[in-house]
This record gives C-alpha cells, structure tokens and sequence, in this order.
C-alpha cells in the first residue's frame, strides 16, 4: 500500500462504522417488529417450575390480560426487572405469566424462593422448545397478550418504570376498557 | 422568566460559539492577527453564557419550578436540596448542558493558560472546540431543550430515578464529562497541529499535561460509577460490561495509550502521525459513546431516554467531526516526516506494544458493544456479547500488559543492551517468581490458577518500579529520604507520577485478582434472631423494622457481625419505597474494610417477619478503586512537573516570532 493510501484507512474504518449505526438506527432494538403482533399465541404446553405435575398452557391465557415475561436466573437484566415486577403483581387488573427460558429449573426456584415470586405461574422452558415459536431474542421480553389471547406488544430488555408508564400501563388500560 | 433567560443564553452561546469557530481560524490561515486574538475573549464569553443557562436551570431545580418540562420529569419537591442539584444532570437534556458547560470550561481554560503558546495555535485550537461546542449546543436547541415550558403544571414532579438518588452517582457524570469533554482538548491540539501543518515535540508538550488531565477526570469517574454500581445496584458486581460502561472504557482505553504515546513525541519525535490518530480517537470514541447512550441504539440497564431523532442528530454530528478530522488527516498526515529512529530493545519499542495492546483491547470491546448490531445488520439475529466472553478477553492481554509493564519503564530511550536490562532487573523478577510460588500454595489460591498469576504479575509491577526508584536516586547525595525529596521538588514529578500510577495497576490487579477467586456470595432466608456463619464472620439478624425517610419509605434489616466474639459492625440493609414513583429499591449495608467487605443486600419479606436476603464476603475489592485512584493520583502528580512551565518560559519568545513569520 503506498504511504498516503495508509492514512485513508482510519476514515474507511469509520465510515464502515458509520453504515452500520445507520442500520442499527433505523432498527430501534426495543421494538423489533414482531410478525406475531396481533396473531394468536402459538400452542405451547410446559411443565410448571414450582410444580412439574401441573402445566402451563396457552388455554391459560384466557380470559384475562396476561404479560407473558421471558426471564431467566442468569439473565443480570432479569434481576433488575424483578423488582418491577413484583410492585407490578400486587395490580389485579392482569396477570402476569413467567416463561422461565434456557434456565436451569434449581436456579430459577432459588432466584423464585429468595426475591420474591411475581408470577401466576411460571412455564419452564429449559431448551426453548416454546421460546422459538414466540420469537425469543434473549431475555428480558415481555409479550402482552390480551383476554382473546391474542399478542399485542412485545417489548424487549427490561421493564423500568418508564416503559411501564410510557407504553405498558397505556396499553393495559385500553385493552381493559375493551373489555 | 428565569428558564427563558437561560433558554435565551443557551442561544447566545451558539452565536459566540460560530464566531469562536470562525474568526480565529479565518485569521490564522490569513494572518489576520486581530481576527486571532479574538478567540481568547470568545470562549470566555461563550463560557460566561452557557453558565448562565446553567444556574438557570439549578435555579429551576431549587425552586421546584414544574412549569419546566424537565425539572417536572426529573425533580419532586420532597427531594433533599443536593439531589435537587444533582438532578440537573439526571437527565438527558441537563447531562447535556453539563457536557456544554464543561466544553465551554475546558475552551476557557485553555484560553487562560496558553499565554505561552504561539497565537496562531491558541486561534487554531480554540476553534476547534468551538466546532465542537456548536454541535452540542445545537444538538440542545433543535431536539433537548432543558428549558422547555410545561401547561397545565403539574402540580408535583416525577421524581428523581431512585437509583441516582446517591452521592457516588451524583458526582460521577460530572467526573466522566470532564474526562471526556477534556479529551476534545488534546482533538483541537492534533486538529490544530494538522491544520497548521506543524506536527512536532513541541506540539506534543503543549497538549499532554491537558491530557493526563482529562486522564485522571476520567479515571476518577469510571472508578465512581464502578464503585456506585457496586453499592447501589444490591448485585455486588463491580463492573458489568454494559453498553454504557464500555462506552467509557474505549476513551479511557485509547487515552492512556495516547499519554503514552505523546511521551515518545515529546521526546524522541517518533510516532507523529500516530499519536494524532490516537487523540482524534480518544475524542471520537467519547462521542461515539455518547451516540451509543442517548440514540438508543443498544439497550442497556442505564435505560436513558432514547429517541431515534436523536440519534441521527448524533450521527450527523459524528460524521462531520470525526469523518472531517480523519479525512484531515488522511491530507495532511502524509507530509508529516518520522521521526527519531529506535532499535528493537528500546523504549519506544516498549511503549509502541503498549499502545497495540490498548488499541487491540480497545477494538475487541468496541466489538462487543458493537456486535448486537452488527449481527442485526446481516440479519444473524440477536445476540448480546456476554460478560464471559469480555472476560476472556479482558485475560488474554491484561497480563500481558503487567508483564510489559513491568520492563518498559526500565529500558532506555532509543536503544538497550539484554544484560544491562537483566543486570537491573534480575532482583525484581527473582522476587516475583518467588511470590508465584508461595501463592500457588493452595492455601492461598485456594486451587485456582488465576490467583498466582495475578499476585506474581502485582508482585513484580512494585518490584520492578521499586527497582527503578532505587537506581535513580543511587547516585544523588544523602539519605534516600533527602535525595527523593529533594528530586520530587525537582524535576522527578513526572517520574514518580508514572511509578505511582503503575503501582495503582498493581493494587488493581491484586483487587480483582482476589475478589473473583475469593468472593463468597450467599442467598438465604432468615428469621429474626437466625444467624449465619460465613468466611469467618457470624451474621446474626435482628429483625427488620419500617423507617421513614425524607422522600422514601423503607423496611430496614438489622444486621449484627461478628468475628469470633467480637463485634465488628452493625448493618442496616435497606428495602426502600420512593414516594414519586412505585419501583423499590435495594440499599445494600457494606462493612468496608481495607481487606475485605461484608455485605448485606435485603431481598423480599417472605411472611413472619422472616426475609430473603444476600450475604456477600468480598475480599480486597476496595484495592479495585484505591488502585483506580492511585492511577489518577499518579496522573495529578505528572501533570505538576516543574519541567512544562519552564520549558514553556524558556520557549516562549523565539517560537512566537517564528510562528509570526510562518
């Protein structure tokens, strides 16, 4: 390479980078189109963490408004989240499903056992035999889904308090009122 | 009234922040002296107007004033006076004018200490911050205006986010702003430099003390928000590679290869042409980091408030920064000559591995960020790059650094014999290999490989340095004590800065050596009166009861320590309930120790007054920190070096007539 073509490459670094925040712009992490928003949820039948006699099914989703919650023991962002859910399940007016996902059902118990269990009940997923046909990226996602069963949003990473004022909280609020 | 006065400022600054970058710049290509001695005059100005703007909106905090959009979503008026103020900066749009403010700070400040330098350099470099300082000022006017009006008001505010409501958080964004704002410094130098067409040691003098500077402000705010994340967050970690943690690391990262790199300029003349690369570097990848945090981009667990609008404004402003000053210098590098030849056993050899191993460390962690996005973009799906693997990284050259580290200070300038290298430090080595004996006793490493290698690579940064002090005070007159004393008043400033901060490295490592091997973390649930025994402490719960504090309801443990039969601290854990908002948060209790930590996080009430909680025995995780501040300390020390303001007394005359003449 000549001498002056050697000082292009840092500026072609950069603008290789560029392109790729450009993408990575236009494609907003949180809100990746789901191709399953407004379908049905898809057939998934599990066995329940606490009680692997008893299963978590998609009938379960029924009748009432339901954030299903993707988490796992590992997951350090799950960790923060869980503080927000436990505040979010002393509110009656939805029901909150775990879907534990890629987790070891000991660790999930223990984490359940210690910090407080915000679920109604909770599906253990441990080889995302069900993750994969809802589209589970990584965990934190939650999905809610409404009294027809059907997917509203998704959202993905953790609920804060600002996503459950800005969009969660809206959302549960009019697919109450739709009764 | 008085947001709009601050509104109004904000946009008086920009108007002198355009003339800042205009004039002087204009006058220096044309040799219009007056137009160049406008810049000093322009950047106090510009700093005296977005002060303003900025005790306007402390005001607005104090006041409680709603009728401010930001102040509303930011503030409550339940919030203790200091949070209040704090709270200007908990937010994007107030992070912001602090960033401004700094900018116009730093711009000021090299105004007022640049009576030495050539005035067309001064016109230069103030320039260029003011192209800087014009794009985050308009980034504020035309999307993040703090000053916005709010109807109807709200009759209370939204409340402070609970997690930043703490000391260590309050100080730590001005901390790291200072870093990387003062990073923009050492950009207008090398920007300046490339303009001018003049890249020699000279240059190199004049930007590195404002370097180091930015350095130690840097430093100290990675360590703050490492050590904030540690007591406040209840996990116990201390540094999470998160997208906004690496987004400080990489400046951090490339800066100290830069302070490194500049000592060969100032010296030898060698690495001209790189060292400016690495200045333009260190300050774009502070606004790359800033691009990554506010434009939403990647998620991360300091959710800020993202906006897509932002984030191209981000953009844009990064292509003509960043893309402007490298195609600069892909003009103008090509001229700029080699300098000081070097052999393979020497000095510069030395420091130019140490600037590939921080560059190298720099682009896997950039990669990391990155990688969400890059498997997006080719549509590979989502993944996140994980804690283990940064880790695995982070060992891979980590060590090889320390050991670097510890044969780079003692080897001479420009060529270096094996034996006299050896002859020197054979001592040092000896010992070091002696102490990774003794700590793979399993008694010590308790069975783990790690534990050796980071006690023997410690072991040998404070021999090896220990070594260095010795042979330069060995043939100065009287006692050690006098000759050190005497050569620290002297010229040995920079000298012992850099041991200093080498043996902050050494503390580090033995920090997170020992806490990552050694930690002990538990989950139990007491009952009042239960105790527990761990890593030689016995922690016996009383019970938990409910406090009251000023903005904040919380259950709070009772926890009594003992080692043996003696009592050692009494911890009061904390479950809070912020009255603004509905999230609890975790107030860890922390029995810090020089040695160790002992640490009580509370977890949920699980009925009876029985609770889920989390015992943590963390030893020598304050050496993490302390090293942190050693390194910064050791950068304040280099920085105060008698030898840059008389180099730049003795200087003055001659180059200025010559830069007049050019």
């Amino acid at each position: 390479m000549s001498k002056s073509l050697r000082f292009l490459v840092p500026l072609i670094i950069f603008g290789a980078l560029v392109i790729l925040l450009m993408i990575g712009l236009g494609k907003d992490p949180t809100k990746v189109p789901s191709p399953l928003i407004g379908k049905p949820v898809p057939e998934f039948s599990l066995p329940a963490l606490t009680d692997p006699e008893r299963r978590v099914e998609d009938e379960d989703l029924q009748g009432e408004i339901s954030l299903v919650n993707v988490w796992a023991s590992w997951c350090v962002s799950c960790r923060q989240e869980h503080q927000a859910l436990m505040a979010l399940s002393k509110n009656s007016d939805f029901q909150i499903v775990g879907i534990n996902w890629k987790d070891d059902a000991q660790d999930a118990r223990e984490v359940l056992r210690m910090t407080g269990n915000p679920y109604a009940m909770n599906g253990h997923d441990p080889d995302n035999k069900v993750g994969l046909h809802w589209g589970v990226y990584g965990a934190p996602e939650t999905f809610v889904v409404d009294r027809q069963g059907i997917i509203r949003y998704k959202h993905i990473g953790p609920i804060t308090r600002e996503v459950w004022e800005k969009t969660l909280e809206p959302l549960v609020a009019k697919l109450k009122a739709e009764g | 009234m008085i947001p709009e006065l601050g509104h109004l400022a904000l946009i008086l600054a920009l108007l002198l922040a355009i003339a800042q970058a205009g004039f002087p710049l204009a006058g220096s290509l044309t040799g219009n002296r007056p137009w160049m001695t406008m810049a000093r005059p322009l950047a106090y100005g510009q700093l005296a107007f977005v002060a303003i703007a900025f005790a306007a909106l402390v005001q607005a905090f104090l006041a409680s004033d709603f009728s401010v959009l930001y102040v509303a979503q930011n503030s409550n008026s339940l919030l203790p006076d200091i949070y209040k103020i704090s709270a200007v900066w908990g937010g994007h749009e107030g992070s912001l004018l602090l960033w401004a403010l700094m900018m116009a700070g730093w711009g000021a400040a090299v105004a007022a200490f640049s009576r030495n330098l050539p005035l067309p350099v001064v016109a230069r470099v103030i320039a260029v911050m003011g192209m800087v300082a014009i794009g985050f000022l308009l980034f504020m006017l035309l999307t993040s205006n703090p000053f916005e009006r709010l109807f109807p008001v709200p009759p209370e505010g939204r409340d402070l986010n609970p997690l930043l409501q703490d000391f260590g958080l309050a100080i730590h964004p001005p901390m790291l702003y200072m870093g990387y704002v003062g990073f923009s410094v050492a950009f207008a130098f090398a920007l300046a430099a490339l303009i001018g067409g003049k890249l020699d040691a000279a240059w190199a003098r004049w930007s590195r003390p404002w370097t180091t500077v930015a350095w130690v402000f840097l430093t100290i705010g990675i360590a703050l928000g490492s050590w904030w994340a540690y007591y406040e967050l209840g996990w116990g970690g201390w540094w999470f590679w998160d997208p906004v943690e690496n987004a400080s690391l990489m400046p951090w990262l490339v800066g100290t290869a830069l302070i490194h790199s500049l000592a060969v300029t100032e010296k030898r003349a060698a690495f001209k042409s790189w060292t400016v690369l690495l200045a333009i570097s260190a300050f774009s990848l502070s606004l790359l980091g800033t691009f990554l945090v506010r434009s939403g981009v990647l998620t991360s667990v300091h959710a800020f408030a993202t906006d897509p609008e932002r984030g191209l404004f981000i953009l844009l402003f990064l292509c003509l920064v960043i893309g402007g000053s490298l195609a600069l210098y892909a003009w103008r590098a090509p001229e700029v000559s080699e300098g000081g030849r070097f052999d393979l056993l020497s000095r510069e050899s030395g420091l130019l591995l140490n600037n590939l191993l921080f560059v190298a460390f720099t682009v896997l962690v950039l990669f990391g960020t990155l990688a969400p996005l890059i498997y997006e973009a080719f549509n590979l799906g989502k993944i996140s790059v994980g804690f283990p693997w940064f880790n695995k990284m982070f060992l891979a050259l980590a060590p090889f650094l320390a050991l670097l580290l510890g044969i780079g200070p003692a080897t001479r300038w420009k060529h270096d014999e094996p034996w006299r290298l050896t002859k020197t430090l054979w001592i040092a080595l000896a010992l070091s290999i002696g102490m990774l004996a003794l700590a793979s006793l399993p008694a010590i490493s308790g069975g783990d490989q790690w534990v050796p290698i980071g006690i023997a690579l410690a072991a040998w940064l404070l021999f090896s340095h220990l070594t260095l002090v010795r042979e330069r005070l060995k043939h100065k007159h009287g006692s050690w004590r006098q000759a050190m004393l005497a050569d620290f008043s002297g010229n040995g400033r920079s000298f012992y800065g850099m041991v200093v901060a080498h043996l902050g490295v050494a503390m580090f490592i033995v920090g997170v050596t020992m806490v990552s091997n050694h930690e002990i973390e538990k989950d139990l649930r007491m009952s009042p009166g239960d105790s527990h025994e761990m890593a030689g402490y016995r922690f016996e719960f009383l019970g938990a009861q409910k406090v009251n504090g000023p903005n904040y309801r919380a259950d709070q443990g009772h926890f009594i320590v003992y080692r043996g039969q003696r009592q050692i601290a009494e911890l009061f854990p904390e479950k809070r309930s912020y009255l603004g908002g509905g999230m609890p948060m975790t107030e860890a209790a922390i029995d810090a120790g020089f040695f160790r930590d002992v640490y009580v996080s509370l977890g949920e009430a699980v009925g009876g007054g029985d609770w889920a909680l989390r015992l943590y025995y963390k030893p020598y995780v304050r050496w993490i920190w302390l090293g942190a501040g050693l390194m910064a300390l050791g950068g304040a020390i280099a920085v105060s070096d008698r030898r840059y303001r008389t180099a730049r007394a003795r200087r003055t005359a001659p180059t200025e007539a010559v830069a007049a003449k050019a």
